[in-house]
C-alpha cells in the first residue's frame, strides 16, 4: 500500500510568538491546534485522530487529547527528535489511507528560550549511551561540529560555504516580520561570529525560540469539500542512522534511505523539486541533507550551495524561506515542523512575495532529529498542490 | 593555549557493562568481539549490532587509534558547563570501533584528523575511570 495521493495537508499554522514566558506549553499546543484547524475550515470536534512528539507534556498524547478534548479513533505519539513531524505526517497519511482516522491534527509547542534548555541524556530513562558520551562533555554544538570537522576533511568543505547557508537564510528572514534574526548576513559576518564548536560559529548554528505549530491532515473527501487549498501527500520515508556499534561514517545521514523511499513513493527525482524545507539546526546539516538527499553528489554540497543556489526566488533550489531555524524560529528546539509549514505556503503561493517561487509545483521538507555523529531520526515528505 | 583539567563524572555502572568499567581500573579498555562476525563493537552492551549475535567476547583493545574527528567545543553543559574550551574527539581504535572521548595533555590547535592517540585512563573517584587520549609518542 502506497500513501500517495490518499491524504491531504488542509491547514497550517505557525505560532507568531517567539519568548512565551506567560503561556503554558499545553495552551501553545492548543492555540496552534486551533489556528492550523481554522485555517483548514475544521475545528477540534472534527478531529479524530492525533499525534505529537516528545514536546507534549505527560504521558504520550494523552495528556494533550484530556486537555483539548479530543474524541480519538487513532493516536501516534512516537518522537524521533526534531524531525519526528515529518513522520507524523507520514504516519496520518497512513492512517488515514487504512481507515484509521480522517482528520489527524499534528501539534509542536514549546519554552526553550524563557526557560531552561534541556540537556541531551536528560530523556525519560537513561539511554544506554548516559556514561559513554555525555561523560566526555558530548554537547549538541560539538556533536554537530565533528560532521562538519569531518566533511571538510574529506572533502575540501569550507567555513565560507557552509556560511554560503545562513547568508541565504538572511535574505529570506528579512521579509518575515516574526523572525528573531531578521537582519541580512553575509559570509564574512557569519566566519568572524564567535567559535561555537571548531568549526561551527555561532551564526552556524540555528536560534532558540519558544512557538510552536501545527498541520491538519485529511482525507480525500474531507479535502474535497473544504473551500481552502490543500496540499497533496506525494511520499513519506523515514530511517534512523546511528553509531553501527562505532563503525559508522559521520558524513553521511539517514537522509539516505527516507529520501530514497520518499522519492520513490511519490515516483518523482530530486530534479523535479521546486522547493526544500530542510531542517536547519545548523548549516551542516543543511549541507549533509542536500548531498544525501541527492540533490548533489556525495562531498558536493559546499560547491552547491554557492551562488546564491538556496535562495528564493531565483536560486537553483530555494530552501526555507521564512529564514528557517538558522534565522526564523525553533521552536521547542524542534525545526521540523516549521520547515512543512513553509513548504505548505509555498505550495498555495502565499509565501511572502519576495520569496514565493514562481510555480511552485512540488516541494520536499525534510528533517535531521537528535545528532549528527551519533544516532539521528531522519525523515522525509514529498508535497505537491492539491490540483497538480 | 593550554587544555583544562577536566571534570571526570563517575560512569553509571550496570550488569551490562560491569566488565568494561571494571577493567577501566586496571587500566585496560576493552572491546566485545562478535563470535559470529568477528567484528570489535563500541560501547559494550548486551548484543552485536552488526549481525545481532549475543556471542561477544570482552577483548582487550590495543588502547591505539587516530583521531577521526574533533572540535575545540565552549558549549559544555552539566559537569562541563564552566570548564572553558575543551577537545570532544571521536578516535577511530584500531582494532574498528570508533568512540567519543576527549584528546587532552595536548594543544588543541595543533591538533589534526589522523593523528595518531593513545589511551589514558583518568579517575573518577567511582566504580570506573573514563578512557581518554593523548597524542601518542612518535616512536609508537
Amino acid at each position: 500500500m502506497s500513501i500517495r495521493e490518499k491524504a491531504f495537508i488542509a491547514g497550517a499554522y505557525e505560532h507568531p510568538g517567539r519568548e512565551l514566558p506567560d503561556k503554558s506549553i499545553p495552551q501553545i499546543h492548543a492555540e496552534v491546534a486551533l489556528g492550523a484547524l481554522a485555517d483548514a475550515g475544521l475545528d477540534l470536534a472534527d478531529v479524530d485522530g492525533y499525534f505529537c512528539g516528545g514536546d507534549a507534556p505527560g504521558l504520550g498524547g494523552l495528556a494533550m487529547a484530556d486537555y483539548l478534548g479530543l474524541k480519538l479513533r487513532y493516536m501516534d505519539s512516537s518522537d524521533m527528535g526534531g524531525s519526528v513531524y515529518m513522520s507524523h505526517v507520514g504516519h496520518a497519511a497512513a492512517a488515514i489511507a487504512a481507515g484509521k482516522c480522517r482528520v489527524a491534527l499534528i501539534t509542536l509547542g514549546g519554552r526553550p528560550r524563557t526557560t531552561s534548555l534541556r540537556a541531551p541524556g536528560q530523556l525519560m530513562g537513561e539511554p544506554p549511551e548516559k556514561s559513554f558520551e555525555p561523560i566526555f562533555g558530548a554537547n549538541v554544538s560539538a556533536l554537530y561540529a565533528l560532521a562538519a570537522q569531518r566533511h571538510m576533511h574529506e572533502y575540501g568543505t569550507t567555513s565560507e560555504q557552509l556560511a554560503e547557508i545562513k547568508v541565504a537564510a538572511s535574505h529570506h528572514a528579512q521579509h518575515n516580520p516574526n523572525a528573531v534574526l531578521p537582519k541580512v548576513v553575509t559570509v564574512d559576518d557569519v566566519v568572524n561570529s564567535p567559535m561555537v564548536s571548531t568549526p561551527l560559529h555561532r551564526l552556524d548554528c540555528c536560534v532558540v525560540t519558544d512557538g510552536g505549530g501545527a498541520l491538519v491532515v485529511v482525507a480525500d473527501e474531507v479535502a474535497a469539500a473544504l473551500d481552502r487549498d490543500c496540499v497533496k501527500i506525494l511520499g513519506h520515508g523515514e530511517t534512523v542512522e546511528h553509531t553501527r556499534g562505532g563503525w559508522q561514517d559521520i558524513t553521511v545521514t539517514g537522509g539516505v534511505r527516507s529520501g530514497a523511499d520518499a522519492f520513490a513513493e511519490a515516483r518523482v527525482r530530486p530534479a523535479d523539486i521546486d522547493y526544500v524545507g530542510l531542517y536547519d539546526s545548523f548549516t551542516i546539516t543543511v549541507l549533509l541533507a542536500l548531498e544525501d538527499l541527492g540533490f548533489c553528489a556525495k562531498g558536493d554540497g559546499g560547491k552547491f550551495v554557492l551562488d546564491g543556489a538556496l535562495q528564493a526566488p531565483n536560486g537553483r533550489l530555494p530552501f526555507n524561506t521564512d529564514g528557517g531555524s538558522l534565522c526564523n524560529n525553533h521552536p521547542a528546539n524542534r525545526g521540523g515542523m516549521t520547515k512543512i509549514i513553509e513548504a505548505v505556503r509555498q505550495l498555495r503561493d502565499e509565501a511572502h512575495p519576495a520569496v514565493q517561487v514562481r510555480d511552485c509545483n512540488l516541494a520536499l521538507a525534510h528533517g535531521t532529529g537528535g545528532w549528527l555523529s551519533t544516532r539521528m531520526g531522519n525523515a522525509t515528505v514529498v508535497l505537491g498542490r492539491e490540483d497538480s | 593555549m593550554s587544555a583544562p583539567q577536566l571534570p571526570a563524572p563517575p560512569p553509571n555502572v550496570t550488569s551490562e557493562t560491569a566488565t568494561f568499567w571494571s577493567a577501566t581500573l586496571d587500566g585496560k579498555l576493552l572491546l566485545q568481539r562478535c563470535g559470529v562476525c568477528g567484528r570489535a563493537g563500541y560501547y559494550p552492551r548486551y548484543l552485536c549490532a552488526n549481525c545481532h549475535s549475543t556471542d561477544l567476547i570482552d577483548t582487550e583493545a590495543s588502547g591505539r587509534g587516530t583521531i577521526y574527528s574533533y572540535t575545540v567545543t565552549t558549549r559544555g553543559i552539566l559537569e562541563y558547563a564552566n570548564v572553558g574550551p575543551y577537545v570532544l574527539a571521536m578516535v577511530e581504535l584500531d582494532e574498528g570501533p570508533k568512540m567519543i572521548t576527549n584528546i587532552i595533555d595536548c594543544d588543541p590547535d595543533a591538533l589534526s584528523i589522523g593523528q595518531r592517540v593513545e589511551v589514558v585512563f583518568c579517575d573518577t573517584g567511582g566504580d570506573g575511570a573514563l578512557p581518554r587520549f593523548r597524542p601518542a609518542d612518535l616512536e609508537g
